[in-house]
């Protein structure tokens, strides 16, 4: 267990000392999101309406943007290598990056949603299902994203091969986190959707760190 | 005979070589006999018209599109496991084929669905995850064609075909579920009564046809493959003399 913590505050500490990244993505998230008014217009009633799904495309653009941190540079200066040399299971070294990359893109994408959601005008019944299935949902998109960013180290500018090999996986996790949020906004039940995509994330906890392990290794070959 | 039989790759060439006419030969026979039947023989749906001939390309399109993948994941599965060499060929070759199966189903329901449904494109749940699948299909063959060493893209692109395989009932699963939620019942079933057998029969002739179009043309594909690999290896040897 030592080890693992290890290895989530090592990039945590990276994360912080190189600074930026997270709060490129944040921007990104909120610039993304200041573009859907500007292009269906400003009217409250229709932004209201779409508001649970412009964020979660946002969220899920932002988060994939930000994929190629979890491996590219560690790979490039050859700790990603060390670390595989280290002797502990290549997948849960995978599995702690993919922690970090969480606490420093996920987690800030949650704490920002609910800010951009009131300039959506969404209404308040939206609120605890907008931040439950964040909390729920944005942990599936690091570790189903971290497949696609350790099959695409070794490919030459991989980012737009990257979005086409993520983007059709994380349609799940979209669905059910909008559904949730619109079922809450409607007065109905959330807690089929929440539950559905609960049992994504926990699916994808001991699968994606196992493929993306697999990927990693044949990259490193 | 072991599944290895055929790793030798001048054996399973001459092999293919020696069914690929016959298959095919067969698809075109079949094909000829089936489009005939279904544009001739059957006659007009009483509520669909001419239109419904469109069925007897769309559904084994839609039919191949699955298969194409499946044993495309299967394919991936075996070279993997057992690092089978032709496992790798059969599943490279297999993912243009299933592209364009599922293009032509997305196409035929298309031109299909603006005289039904008055649309060229309705979210449909079927359509979406169709449209998904292509998408699938795309990603594939990009990450093969990105990835400059060979047994690395192949590698590579048989664990993107397990998670996409293991992710295609997800995929669809969720999209029914979406679907149900925002359009309920605002679209014809597709598969409404038991289907006359006057249609069943060139239904399963083209269905036929177009799976023993798959086989000639995966042979085709996997020697061309074949070939190219051996006009390399002969150039870098001349390079290297």
């Amino acid at each position: 267990m030592k080890p693992f913590g290890a290895v989530i505050a090592r990039d945590l500490r990276l994360a912080v000392r190189q600074g930026g990244a997270t709060f490129l993505a944040l921007v990104f998230f909120l610039l993304t999101v200041t573009l859907f008014p500007l292009g269906i217009g400003p009217e409250p009633a229709i932004l209201a309406r779409v508001a649970p799904g412009v964020l979660w495309v946002a969220a899920l653009l932002a988060a994939m943007l930000s994929l190629d941190r979890l491996f590219q540079a560690d790979f490039e200066d050859g700790s990603l290598e060390q670390l595989t040399l280290s002797g502990l299971p290549l997948g849960g070294i995978v599995l702690a990056k993919i922690i970090a990359h969480w606490l420093t893109t996920g987690l800030p994408l949650l704490l920002a949603a609910p800010v951009l959601a009131v300039l959506l005008n969404m209404s308040d019944e939206g609120f605890a299902a907008l931040l439950l299935t964040m909390l729920i949902g944005t942990p599936a998109l690091s570790l189903i994203g971290a497949i696609g960013a350790a099959l695409t180290l070794t490919v030459r500018r991989g980012g737009v091969l990257l979005s086409l090999l993520v983007l059709p996986l994380y349609i799940p996790v979209l669905i059910f986190g909008v559904s949730a949020i619109d079922a809450a906004v409607h007065g109905l039940n959330a807690k089929p959707h929440v539950l559905l995509l609960a049992a994504l994330t926990l699916a994808a906890i001991p699968l994606c760190p196992w493929a993306s392990a697999a990927a990693v290794k044949l990259s490193l070959e | 005979m072991s599944m290895h039989y055929f790793a030798n790759p001048t054996r399973f060439n001459r092999l293919a070589g020696r069914i690929q006419p016959w298959a095919g030969g067969l698809a075109a026979i079949l094909l000829v006999v089936g489009l005939y039947m279904a544009l001739f023989e059957v006659p007009a749906d009483y509520q669909q018209g001419d239109t419904v001939r469109i069925m007897f390309v769309h559904v084994p399109s839609a039919w191949m599109a699955m298969f194409c993948y499946s044993f495309l994941a299967v394919a991936s599965a075996v070279a993997l496991i057992w690092k089978h060499p032709l496992a790798d060929l059969a599943a490279k070759a297999s993912a243009p084929i299933g592209a364009g199966f599922t293009f032509l189903a997305l196409v035929t329901g298309s031109i299909w669905g603006k005289p039904m449904w008055g649309t060229w494109w309705v979210w449909d749940a079927r359509l979406t995850s169709v449209l998904i699948l292509f998408f699938l299909y795309l990603g594939y063959m990009a990450l093969w064609q990105s990835i400059e060493d060979g047994q690395k893209a192949a590698k590579a692109a048989a664990v993107l075909a397990l998670v996409g395989a293991v992710n295609v009932p997800i995929i669809k699963f969720s999209v029914d579920w979406w679907n149900t939620l925002h359009q309920p019942a605002s679209v014809m079933r597709m598969d409404g009564p038991a289907i006359h057998p006057s249609m069943l029969w060139p239904l399963l002739i083209m269905a036929l046809a177009f799976q023993v179009y798959f086989v000639a043309l995966l042979l085709a594909r996997m020697r061309m493959e074949l070939n190219l690999r051996r006009i390399r290896a002969l150039r870098l040897a001349e390079r290297s003399s």
